[in-house]
């Protein structure tokens, strides 16, 4: 696997303008169903239902039509899901005295999914909603216009950093600097000529920016009105009693269920 | 003797955009060459490659007989200086002579010899009485000589230089252009990626024009940089002195002539004839 930036986890979480059923839905309505499965996904710890929490986000995948951007996405933290994974069963393994069962596994994996689900939703999110769909819904919701446009801004500069990180480690690279080299302490040592440039950089943006709103008199009225206003469709509606079934049949099960395990399934001890 | 050897090369972004569709590019030792032509035509892509930054998805390249894959950045380094097109995704030290050190320090030079690489790369680019200067307090220019400086100090063989002349002045220019032609003397060679065709015109090096992930022409700058054809495909200007040429329409004189001096002596000529 390619080891640039570029190619990892920030492509699972960069915005492209697709139209799509899921593109067009409400971000607040997106971003409560988001919510509701991150509520869901940490109530249970067992691991059929987090398989079906799981399962419940490839149709808005498929209808969104970012296969191949999610799939990248989760590539890029299976190496997070992978070193979960290791440190349960390692925890497990030295607190029970040097002993596995069949729970313990099914206990890491459900952990390790758990992880995914978090990731996969939140993934779905970041790459069917674009920057100003989300500042739109940051300011229909009450919260100060500075605070909106400073939280797009920096979403919005989040690819812009890390193809100038890219750049800069090139640079570097060429100068002899072996990032993976030394100890511990010593490869941290080495992200420095990486690091300096590129706040340096931040920083000499972020004032360049600065001047050219204020030149484009920003702030000058008090009461801003927008072009597009979020309203709420068909297509929302119908999300909402997803989300209102979902807490429903979720709350239902951890009440009322027996949840079957797949080692009961598979008849382990 | 083959400096550079590129065979076949095509190289795919992780976005999957391809950036080099089969490019063949020798360059031999001691040789200057410009690689032109429009923005997104890969340029940048390829000479990354000579340092081994980027790794050919298909094809090979070996500098210096070695094949880029099968060693490391650094070492790849050591033979090929890269200067970058902007200085600040590289400055990071409190004073210009520990920015000029760094590289030093990581092909793991002694003191006394830093110390005198130090000195030698201050003065050749007239950075002597900065020495103790932050590089961030420096002008544009000024910022863009220490990272040249930074690289040259360890005296690689072979130099790309990515946009040189952006953000300098006439003055500046004539000492990069000045700089390049010592180097030659020395038998380096060197590469430089550019969009500035007068620069390129006042030097006449070989001229390598690509477009969208391909060589397209590929000669001598006289030749290439009046081929009115090719130049407005990749959306370049013919040089001025070629304009003048071109709109002189005189049969008298070759229409490939870039070079301010040669033009001179070739109009003088034609106006000695007429009575």
């Amino acid at each position: 696997m390619s080891k640039r930036l570029g190619g990892s986890v920030f492509d699972g979480l960069k915005f492209r303008k697709v139209s799509s059923p899921i593109h067009s839905l409400d971000p607040r309505m997106k971003f409560i169903y988001v919510i509701a499965v991150f509520v869901a996904a940490i109530v249970f710890s067992q691991i059929i239902p987090l398989l079906v929490l799981f399962a419940l986000q490839t149709p808005f995948v498929l209808l969104a039509r970012v296969q191949k951007q999610w799939l990248r996405s989760l590539r890029g933290a299976a190496f997070l899901a992978l070193f979960i994974f290791i440190i349960n069963v390692a925890g497990n393994f030295f607190t029970q005295g040097y002993n596995l069962t069949a729970a313990n596994w099914e206990n890491a994996a459900s952990m390790t999914l758990r992880f995914v689900v978090l990731v996969e939703s939140f993934s779905v999110f970041f790459l069917t909603t674009s920057p100003d769909h989300l500042g739109l819904a940051l300011e229909q919701s009450r919260v100060p216009y500075e605070f909106s446009f400073a939280f797009t801004t920096a979403v919005r500069f989040v690819p812009v950093l890390a193809e100038e990180a890219q750049t800069i480690m090139d640079a570097q690279k060429a100068r002899g600097l072996e990032l993976e080299k030394g100890n511990f302490m010593k490869r941290i040592r080495n992200y420095v000529p990486v690091l300096i440039p590129l706040i340096v950089s931040a920083i000499r943006r972020s004032l360049e920016l600065a001047e050219a709103m204020e030149s484009r008199a920003w702030g000058a009225t008090k009461k801003r009105t927008n072009l597009f206003a979020l309203k709420l469709h068909g297509g929302d509606y119908a999300l909402l009693s997803l989300i209102v079934g979902l807490l429903a049949v979720a709350l239902y099960t951890f009440f009322f269920v027996q949840i079957p395990t797949i080692r009961g399934l598979l008849g382990f001890p | 003797m083959l400096m550079l050897n590129v065979e076949d090369v095509h190289f795919s972004y992780a976005s999957g955009v391809e950036a080099l569709k089969g490019v063949t590019l020798t360059v031999k030792n001691g040789e200057f060459v410009a690689i032109m032509g429009q923005n997104g035509a890969g340029k940048t892509t390829l000479v990354k490659h000579f340092n081994g930054l980027l790794k050919p998805t298909k094809g090979r390249i070996l500098v210096d007989g070695v094949e880029t894959t099968k060693t490391s950045v650094a070492s790849l380094a050591r033979n090929v200086g890269f200067v970058f097109q902007n200085p600040d995704h590289q400055l990071f030290s409190e004073t210009v002579e520990e920015e000029i050190a760094f590289a030093l320090k990581n092909f793991g030079y002694k003191p006394t010899v830093i110390e005198q690489r130090i000195t030698w790369a201050v003065n050749l680019l007239g950075l002597t009485q900065y020495r103790k200067t932050s590089p961030f307090m420096l002008s544009g220019g000024e910022r863009k000589r220490v990272a040249l400086a930074s690289v040259l100090a360890w005296d690689p063989q072979v130099l790309v230089l990515d946009e040189p002349t952006i953000g300098q002045d006439h003055q500046q220019k004539e000492n990069l252009r000045q700089f390049i032609l010592q180097l030659q003397t020395q038998n380096k060679t060197v590469v430089i990626v550019t969009h500035d065709v007068e620069f390129v015109a006042e030097c006449n090096p070989r001229v390598v024009l690509m477009r969208e992930g391909k060589i397209v022409a590929d000669g001598e700058g006289k030749d290439i940089l009046t081929d009115t054809k090719v130049i407005e495909q990749s959306s370049i200007v013919l040089p001025q002195v070629a304009q003048v040429f071109m709109r002189l329409n005189v049969k008298e004189v070759p229409k490939n002539v870039i070079d301010l001096y040669e033009a001179k002596q070739l109009l003088l000529k034609m106006l000695e004839k007429k009575p």
